[in-house]
């Protein structure tokens, strides 16, 4: 009996406490940087575009939200043809960033995607497409990656060496 | 001319505030239980979030009344109106201030009873005809609670009866001029408590509709503003009950500066608001824990202070 009593007082002083709600529009809440929040596609610090259309992202997704068309421009450089999110079955778990070899996928801390109409969203390659290289500024695929390609041929890449002629046994 | 039309005054003016109250006490309610557990509580409709109750009737008003084809139907539409019937009956005896009463009957506390009696009715009823077992296992919860706390509760009211000499409520407010009776009947005004919370079927006693067990227990079949109608004949109680309270042991309106209805309605909304404590703060008992309380030591408790304010009563005179 008397413990009931103490318990009524308990939750009594609750109405003297900070309370825990966030009041939402007014009031935004942090949110980290790692946040898992609207899908973005970034481009190289050069302007190129960091997606080389490998599907890797679309394999690894486990709702099979996105879908993407490969092609090549006339370097020889992969890209994709379409790009497509649909965001109404993505569950923002971050598989596709992870999968991504490029960096070109991520994830960013924006989630205030609400739409009247469903198909509204599906999101198109130039409604991911941002203008900026996301959360590896210096990155750069291209550069890095061992493939010949118009305008970078082999051993041309960072902290690479010219490749070795096997015909000469020269040392 | 006017002393004829001076009670549909009054009539009116009760119903007014009684209804509004009982809609209003469902923002209270909620705002109340958010503070009590570091919520806010509805707070975007209108000024402090009191559009919500427009917005909540509205929305009960417009949904579809649905009477399930398995349900018996004439009773199924009954049992609603008898619990806000009751209700409202009720308060035709509880006074506001001196003078300012529907009917300011001599047996005012046993037509109190009685009509809060009656209102186990409606949920029997309504527990039977939904042809539910969920519905029907609230209904035999609630009336086996009521009929055993009514007991007690009748009980633990005598003493005040005694004190006062008189089953007029507004006798027995001014018989409290000296002393308010929850000193002389403090044990009386606790049995009381507990018997109210019980007659209203609130939490920690609201076994009949014991959401976690029995879906909504007696209402589970109910929608639209047949359920309405059980939201606020609940609140209808709610307030009653506060009201009895202050009535019975509180003063009713006696009090300094202020005049008696305002002390009447901060008594009443005291422990509306504690009621509403009492729901933030205990837990549900199980049925038999509360049959054996109710049997065992409430009904016995009752009667002794029955005997011991018969005896001091008897050897003051």
């Amino acid at each position: 009996m008397l413990s009931l009593v103490r318990s009524l007082w308990e939750v009594f002083r609750h109405a003297f406490a900070r309370r825990v709600t966030v009041q939402y529009p007014e009031e935004k809440p942090y949110l980290a940087p790692r946040y898992r929040g609207r899908i973005v596609l970034t481009k190289d610090p050069d302007g190129g575009e960091r997606c080389v259309a490998c599907n890797l992202c679309a394999v690894a997704c486990p709702v099979d939200c996105i879908s993407l068309q490969a092609t090549e421009d006339e370097h020889g450089r992969r890209y994709p043809e379409f790009f497509r999110i649909n965001f109404s079955r993505c569950i923002f778990c971050g598989y596709c960033e992870e999968a991504c070899p490029t960096y070109a996928i991520q994830l960013t801390p924006d989630f205030e995607m609400g739409e009247y109409k469903r198909q509204n969203l599906v999101y198109e390659k130039d409604d991911l497409q941002i203008e900026g290289p996301g959360k590896y500024p210096d990155y750069n695929f291209w550069r890095v990656a061992g493939v010949a390609i118009g305008g970078k041929d082999k051993g041309e890449a960072e902290n690479e060496i010219a490749p070795v002629d096997t015909h000469s046994l020269m040392p | 001319m006017t002393w004829n039309l001076f009670p549909l005054v009054i009539i009116a003016v009760v119903l007014f505030v009684v209804l509004n109250l009982a809609a209003g006490l469902i923002w209270v309610e909620r705002r109340l239980l958010a503070l009590w557990q570091d919520r806010y509580g509805p707070n975007r409709v209108g000024p402090f979030g009191l559009g919500q109750v427009v917005a909540d009737s509205v929305k009960m008003f417009t949904k579809e009344d649905w009477v399930p084809p398995f349900a018996d139907r004439p009773v199924f539409v009954l049992a609603p109106a008898i619990i806000v019937a009751t209700a409202l009956l009720s308060f035709a005896v509880v006074p506001f201030s001196p003078g300012f009463v529907v009917a300011d009957l001599d047996i005012g506390i046993l037509f109190l009873l009685a009509m809060s009696s009656l209102g186990v009715y409606s949920v029997v009823l309504a527990g039977w005809a939904s042809n539910n077992k969920y519905s029907l296992l609230g209904g035999i919860r609630a009336a086996a609670q009521m009929l055993s706390y009514e007991v007690f509760m009748g009980l633990s009211l005598l003493g005040v009866v005694m004190l006062a000499g008189s089953f007029r409520i507004s006798h027995i407010v001014e018989a409290q001029r000296g002393l308010w009776f929850v000193v002389p009947q403090f044990l009386g005004f606790v049995l009381f408590l507990i018997a109210a919370v019980a007659e209203t079927r609130r939490l920690p006693f609201d076994l009949a509709e014991a959401e976690s067990e029995l879906i909504a227990g007696f209402h589970s079949e109910y929608s639209g503003m047949k359920f309405g109608m059980f939201f606020v004949g609940e609140y209808l109680g709610v307030i009653l009950i506060s009201a009895t309270i202050a009535l019975l042991f509180f003063g009713g309106w006696l009090g300094p500066v202020l005049p008696g209805p305002v002390w009447f309605a901060a008594k009443t909304l005291f422990f509306i608001c504690l009621f509403i404590l009492f729901r933030a703060a205990l837990p549900r008992p199980r049925f038999d824990q509360l049959m054996s309380w109710g049997w065992k030591v409430m009904l016995p408790l009752a009667l002794l202070n029955l005997l011991a304010t018969g005896a001091v009563v008897l050897a003051r005179t």
